[in-house]
């Protein structure tokens, strides 16, 4: 090395007589699985013969999406008087879950985007289960709003769309914002999705046996011949659209904070809302990846591509996200005393010891004590109390956005116009349901399509580094 | 090109580790080789530098896709509040970049995103779904855990017997003639 710079006089000279400790690194697929085994596992869930679990979930789930279908149903043939809105109180269970949905998205995008962006080889494991996740939950949030509009045949007024009154939508408002900013983010999480599951669909091609599974397989999977130069192109496709849901993620739930923030209301005009919305959304997302990935990967013995270095890698951002939500708490309380401002003073006492107390106190405990069990390791390796907790959070995040939405109108300005929102039992069947229609969409993913990214697990073994002997 | 070749897609053989099909295809850009590829179950870091290939083009389409986005956001937004229709809503212009910004936000991401799809099956030559290789008896295996090289027949330095001993001299097995 004739041409390295000279740093030996700079070098301290401990460093001749110790050697740098080589810190184990976990490994992220256990006893040393091969090729062979990965492509097994996961192709054997697609083509094993439909197991009964499966029959029986599915049928289950489907009976619990019909509620959704029997609540919409009486809501279009009666009116949106059937749903408990009335002043003042014009956002109520819809909106609520709106955001709860679309929050529980945000995590799969976190996986498939953030996390490739940071390099986080370990994301490989979960991230199609998550990516699928996040496009069913945006399917469910999608149809919130679409009947909260109350004409649901009117829809499309939505969409900038020539229409016989010769109006358009008006790109003032953040609901209108919102409209782009969800239906980007499905589009986009969809192509994402698609497109990171090609090599995978030509594996399960190359196995097929009969014609309907060449024919199915063979459509979706565009002919991909695993070719490094189509590698090439993937790669660069790939990186780029986890760039671009990057900043994407980020703004769509920062649009959803937009609809309440960009009001005059007391409690929803704040700055913080954007940061602390995309914090929750992650924590929420999280828990329902757990939730889901916990029960599948004992099903379907999964343990050595998911193992406890994937789950503690998860509770750990459940604990992190969860701690910020926390914070962005206590931030509000202290803003709004700072402010000066009788009416953000009010809204926030309010929400704390008002009419909706019990919901806040569900709020804190779920999202801001339950997570902090995370800190031990005791309970992270302990499955079912992780799942248990995880519940929790998700409970808790649905009971942030009602605090949020609910409180905020139904305590305002005025005392003579105040009121107490409930919801009626159409609410509660539609989103019930919605519970169904996730795992009708989910269960149909599990069992037509690569639960886990062959490829890119693949990709994170040992024996896949050229430079390995 | 001599005749012989008119029906032959090329000259196949197999790998069973990442870092033999590594080392191989450095040889074959060594030796010169324009039309080849390797196929493996996976992306293999750092084949491209060991093929010698240039950087993917697909960003182009996602640049032109982003800036085609901005200026469909900037021109629907202009044209429907501003031009066709303008309302007045809050004091706020009829069209500035600053309200309509989120609109605009999203409509870049969703182009680019779509030039990005798009120009990654449009570089790939996708969809395909009928190749020589797809009738390869050992091809079904590249997507699972075999490691494969094949020498194009269209390429200069083609010639049957010689692509197959070149290719044995790497240390490829399984070495077969892939008909178009």
């Amino acid at each position: 090395m004739a041409h390295a710079p000279d740093h030996s006089s700079e070098r301290p000279a401990i460093l001749d007589k110790v050697r740098p400790a080589e810190l184990p690194r976990s490994p992220l697929i256990l006893n040393n699985r091969g090729f062979h085994w990965i492509t097994d596992k996961v192709c054997g869930i697609v083509e094993e013969p439909t197991p009964l679990w499966w029959k029986v979930t599915f049928v289950v789930a489907l009976f619990i999406a019909s509620f959704t279908f029997v609540g919409l149903t009486y809501l279009v043939s009666t009116g949106t008087g059937t749903w408990g809105l009335r002043s003042p109180v014009g956002w109520g269970w819809a909106i609520v879950n709106f955001v709860f949905w679309v929050g529980i998205g945000h995590a799969g995008t976190l996986i498939s985007a953030i996390l490739c962006l940071l390099r986080q080889k370990w994301r490989t494991s979960i991230n199609r289960a998550a990516e699928a996740m996040t496009i069913f939950a945006v399917m469910c949030a999608g149809l919130f709003p679409l009947f909260h509009v109350g004409r649901v045949w009117f829809g499309w007024w939505l969409f900038p769309l020539p229409n016989q009154n010769g109006i358009w939508p008006q790109f003032r408002s953040p609901l209108e914002w919102d409209v782009f900013a969800v239906s980007t983010y499905f589009t986009v999480s969809a192509l994402f999705w698609y497109m990171g599951m090609i090599p995978d669909l030509g594996a399960i091609r190359d196995r097929a046996t009969t014609w309907w599974r060449k024919t199915f397989y063979g459509v979706l999977a565009m002919g991909w011949r695993n070719g490094n130069r189509q590698w090439s192109n993937f790669e660069m496709a790939y990186l780029l659209l986890a760039g671009l849901s990057t900043p994407l993620v980020l703004s769509v739930h920062t649009i959803v904070s937009f609809d309440f923030a960009v009001s005059n209301v007391p409690g929803w005009h704040t700055t913080i809302f954007p940061p602390y919305f995309v914090a929750g959304a992650i924590f929420s997302g999280f828990a329902m990846v757990l939730t889901l990935m916990l029960p599948l990967r004992a099903i379907y013995r999964l343990h050595d591509v998911i193992n406890q270095y994937h789950i503690d890698n998860m509770c750990k951002i459940i604990l992190a996200t969860g701690t910020m939500v926390g914070y962005a708490y206590a931030t509000e309380f202290f803003i709004a005393a700072y402010s000066g401002n009788a009416y953000e003073k009010f809204a926030f006492v309010n929400r704390a010891f008002g009419q909706y107390a019990w919901a806040y106190w569900i709020m804190v405990s779920c999202n801001v004590i339950t997570p902090q069990l995370f800190w031990f390791k005791k309970v992270r390796e302990n499955h079912a109390l992780v799942w248990i907790i995880c519940l929790f959070v998700n409970v808790g995040m649905w009971f942030e956005r009602f605090v949020i939405t609910v409180t905020s109108l139904a305590n305002d300005y005025l005392p003579s116009s105040w009121g107490y929102y409930s919801p009626t039992i159409v609410d509660i069947f539609t989103f019930f349901g919605t519970f169904g229609f996730f795992s009708v969409l989910f269960l149909l993913f599990i069992r037509f399509l690569p639960l886990l990214p062959m490829a890119e697990v693949k990709m994170v073994t040992p024996q896949a580094d050229p430079h390995a002997h | 090109m001599n005749e012989r070749n008119e029906r032959i897609h090329g000259v196949a053989c197999t790998f069973r580790k990442a870092s033999d099909v590594y080392h191989a295809a450095e040889k074959v850009r060594d030796a010169g080789w324009k039309q080849w590829d390797v196929h493996t179950p996976f992306p293999i870091h750092g084949m491209d530098q060991a093929m010698g290939l240039p950087r993917s083009p697909v960003p182009r389409l996602t640049l032109l896709g982003g800036v085609t986005g901005f200026l469909t956001g900037c021109l629907l937004t202009w044209y429907t509040n501003s031009a066709d229709y303008p309302i007045v809503v809050g004091g706020k212009p009829f069209w500035s970049v600053i309200f309509p910004f989120p609109v605009l936000y999203e409509c870049t991401i969703l182009f680019a995103a779509f030039g990005t799809f798009f120009g990654q099956f449009i570089f790939n030559r996708l969809p395909r779904h009928h190749h020589p290789l797809f009738d390869h008896p050992q091809f079904a295996r590249v997507s699972d855990d075999t490691f494969m090289i094949v020498l194009e027949a269209g390429d200069p330095n083609f010639h049957v017997d010689e692509s197959r001993n070149f290719l044995q001299s790497l240390g490829g097995q399984e070495i077969t003639i892939v008909r178009d």
